[in-house]
């Protein structure tokens, strides 16, 4: 094909142990663009919205956008779809590093797998040659060591994508690791992989990636590296402090949950565990994924003391999970749990968070210390690091960690002190001092999530303009081009973290110059929103509960900082919010909505 | 006459190189057509780009039995596919492996420096790749200076 897309998926049934190939819905592909949106739409026409996540009929779809595998900026993403087991909403996690790209080498767009192996199996891509293999061998490895063994079987130019012991023993938070250290993490995408026995995907592919417009796609490619080269955060802020620079930003903003958010968000120590920091003490290089000049990632060693570890990150969200988030301003301590998440195949966003919640629980006595086996008080470091390992290898309270704060909460008396929206942790920045990250929470379509529409952008670091975090005017429009630019971002197999610097005239132009369309920029934005109104039509069919927050946030008022006496203004954002979508009161879509995004 | 120089200190392993590579010569984007190839170590935590670096005694044009490659006016050993018959002994020759041969397009390949203006130095994120005078290389040597400096120099010694 030349046009972005190599036109052919992989269907298989792991319950027959089949593999077929079968031509790319064209149609879909061009309503949906690829990764995230197109991954959605097959599941969403495939599979029952009221299906068991955990059961043989939630379908496991992976899938890489049009521009993935190609030199547009960082575009080496792919989406894994499924319905999450965590919240029961659409589940759709995405990740980088080197494997979506090899998969299109191969020459598939995605893979579809249906019903549930009787053993553990892996898929073996060598080009044209696909089979399922067995993995008895493996079930039990982790994700180093899954990789280096998959490796020394099939060959090191293999990449290979796999979930560690947590995907296979029913942590409701595993995420499917590629490449050793990136993950597509939120929301239980590696929980259903476990449930369908299958281990890994390990893929090779000598093909090509072709564009329909090679020359004007190649300078359009080109024009957009040089203005994200140019950008301070995309060429200097990202790159040499990692998204760990934002610690002390957030922080000044009294936007850092402290200890659970029970105490405020203002984090005193929170220069012992920032970017700087981090760079200073214990970085060894960065790390770019596949075709990205931002290079965002990170190699840390930690060389000596009762957290000598040495692994990949952490990200911003992850640093205050198991820092702020816990009481914790131990650097090494917060690195060895981010790094045992990666080994062990989980989501430290909701890991950290879920620890988080157990110790305000311990705290005011609702968790009984028998039950964890030693004291949990904020401020821990050594028993944060140990709850984390407990729940990566299933053992004692890590049993109970590894459902989630929401469904641990409950089972203590006290739900409302899980920091979640649809049971999904949301992260690193509080919704009282940043209102429109609030309602970006509630009405997230997977859960509590800050990438589905960034606007820490315009509210804290002023991309592409700055405004008032405090106030509630404006947010809600604001939110939705956020929402929708991002579902679009994701569709096409680029990374989110590209849209600091450029935004959808590049992107546009992109997909246009690749897939060989002429459609305006604002036709093209629609087909974010389509998707976005897709994935809510899933999660109303599903009975997701309602668009809201944690009492913590819409009632208790911040101790102290810049945002001191705020809680979360939801409801005057969200009506505008309903309204500027095009839906009803109770949010949701209107029949004119959905005819006019030709989804009905 | 310029010369490309790697800088593995620098590379983060984003393979852009690959992909400018492939697509200059194909227009298509396929790093196993490209020219440049990145090898990345995990547990050493390193990227190192590898490619051809235009031997001034070059084993390959030595040994081609067709006279298929020459030095064209930039420095480049260049191949002449109308002469070349597939025989692969530059692949044997090469003594650091920078001859590769694509079963897709059945013929060998190699580094041709862009015809002057290697692409995969122009595009490279994080300066790991230089195209520049080799009498300019010395900040290499600068870096084993240093170390020297820091180990033996008079503030060390403090």
């Amino acid at each position: 094909m030349n046009n972005g897309y190599t036109g052919v998926i992989l269907r298989v049934d792991l319950k027959k142990g089949t593999v077929a190939k079968e031509p790319l819905n064209w149609k879909n592909a061009e309503d949906f663009v690829g990764a995230r949106g197109l991954g959605t739409k097959y599941y969403c026409d495939e599979c029952d919205p009221n299906c068991d996540p955990l059961g043989p009929d939630n379908k496991l779809i992976f899938m890489t956008g049009p521009l993935t595998g190609t030199v547009a900026p960082s575009a080496g993403r792919y989406d894994v779809v499924a319905k999450s087991p965590l919240t029961g909403a659409i589940g759709a996690a995405n990740s980088g590093g080197h494997f979506g790209p090899e998969l299109k080498y191969a020459g598939y767009d995605g893979i579809i797998f249906e019903n549930v192996a009787d053993h553990p199996v892996y898929l073996y891509i060598n080009d044209d040659k696909v089979e399922l293999r067995d993995a008895s061998h493996l079930w039990g490895k982790d994700v180093y060591e899954t990789t280096d063994l998959l490796n020394a079987e099939c060959g090191e130019s293999f990449r290979v994508a796999c979930i560690a012991p947590t995907g296979e023993n029913g942590c409701l938070f595993a995420g499917v690791m590629n490449d050793k250290h990136r993950a597509a993490g939120r929301g239980g995408m590696g929980t259903v992989m476990g449930v369908k026995k299958l281990k890994a995907v390990v893929v090779k592919g000598t093909g090509s990636v072709r564009v329909a417009r090679p020359k004007e796609f190649f300078q359009d490619c080109m024009d957009a590296r040089a203005t994200l080269k140019a950008h301070p955060v995309t060429g200097a802020g990202l790159s040499a402090y990692g998204t760990q620079i934002l610690v002390n930003i957030i922080n000044a903003s009294g936007a850092m949950p402290k200890n659970n958010g029970r105490d405020g968000s203002v984090f005193a120590d929170a220069d012992d565990i920032s970017g700087e920091t981090l760079t200073a003490k214990y970085l060894l290089r960065n790390k770019g994924c596949f075709g990205c000049s931002i290079g965002c990632g990170r190699v840390t060693d930690i060389k000596e003391g009762p957290f000598k570890s040495k692994g990949e990150g952490p990200e911003y969200e992850a640093g205050w999970s198991f820092g702020a988030d816990c009481g914790v301003n131990d650097l090494a301590a917060v690195c060895d749990a981010n790094f045992l998440c990666n080994q062990y195949g989980i989501d430290p966003i909701t890991m950290g968070a879920t620890i988080a919640c157990a110790m305000e629980l311990y705290e005011m006595g609702a968790l009984p210390e028998s039950d964890v086996g030693f004291p949990l008080r904020f401020g821990d470091a050594a028993a944060m690091v140990k709850c984390t390992e407990l729940t990566c290898k299933g053992e004692g309270f890590g049993k109970i960690l590894g459902l989630g704060s929401y469904r641990m909460a409950e089972k203590y008396g006290h739900p409302e002190l899980s920091m979640s929206v649809k049971k999904q942790e949301m992260p690193a920045y509080d919704g009282r001092a940043i209102q429109g990250i609030g309602l970006e929470y509630a009405t997230s379509n997977r859960g509590g999530c800050h990438v589905r529409g960034y606007v820490i952008s315009p509210e804290v670091l002023g991309i592409p303009v700055k405004t008032d975090p405090l106030v509630t005017e404006g947010k809600a429009g604001l939110l939705k081009t956020f929402q929708d630019l991002t579902a679009l971002v994701d569709s096409t197999g680029m990374c989110l973290f590209t849209t600091f610097g450029i935004g959808l005239p590049e992107i546009a132009a992109a997909y246009r110059d690749a897939v060989g369309t002429d459609e305006s920029d604002e036709d093209i934005l629609l087909k974010g929103e389509r998707v976005w109104n897709l994935e809510k039509q899933f999660n109303i069919a599903a009975g997701v509960e309602k668009d809201t927050l944690p009492p913590r946030l819409l009632r208790e008022e911040l101790p102290e900082g810049p945002a001191q006496g705020k809680v979360n203004q939801l409801q005057t954002m969200l009506a505008e919010y309903y309204q500027v979508r095009g839906w009803t009161a109770e949010g949701i879509p209107t029949p004119e909505k959905l005819q006019a995004l030709k989804l009905s | 006459m310029k010369q490309l120089m790697i800088k593995p200190e620098k590379c983060t392993g984003c393979r852009t190189c690959e992909l400018v590579c492939s697509f200059g010569h194909y227009e298509q984007f396929n790093p196993r057509m490209s020219n440049v190839t990145v090898m990345e170590y995990d547990a050493a935590s390193i990227a190192i780009p590898v490619m051809c670096l235009q031997c001034e005694e070059a084993c390959c044009m030595k040994v081609c039995p067709v006279k298929a490659i020459t030095q064209d006016e930039n420095g480049a050993m260049v191949m002449n596919y109308e002469r070349c018959i597939g025989c692969k002994m530059c692949m044997n020759a090469c003594p650091l492996g920078n001859i590769s041969y694509s079963p897709r397009l059945r013929k060998v390949f190699k580094c041709d420096l862009c015809g002057g203006d290697p692409k995969c130095a122009k595009y490279c994120p994080g300066g790991a790749i230089t195209f520049v005078e080799p009498d300019e290389m010395t900040d290499r040597k600068k870096l084993v200076a240093d170390k020297f400096k820091d180990v033996f120099g008079e503030e060390a010694a403090q």
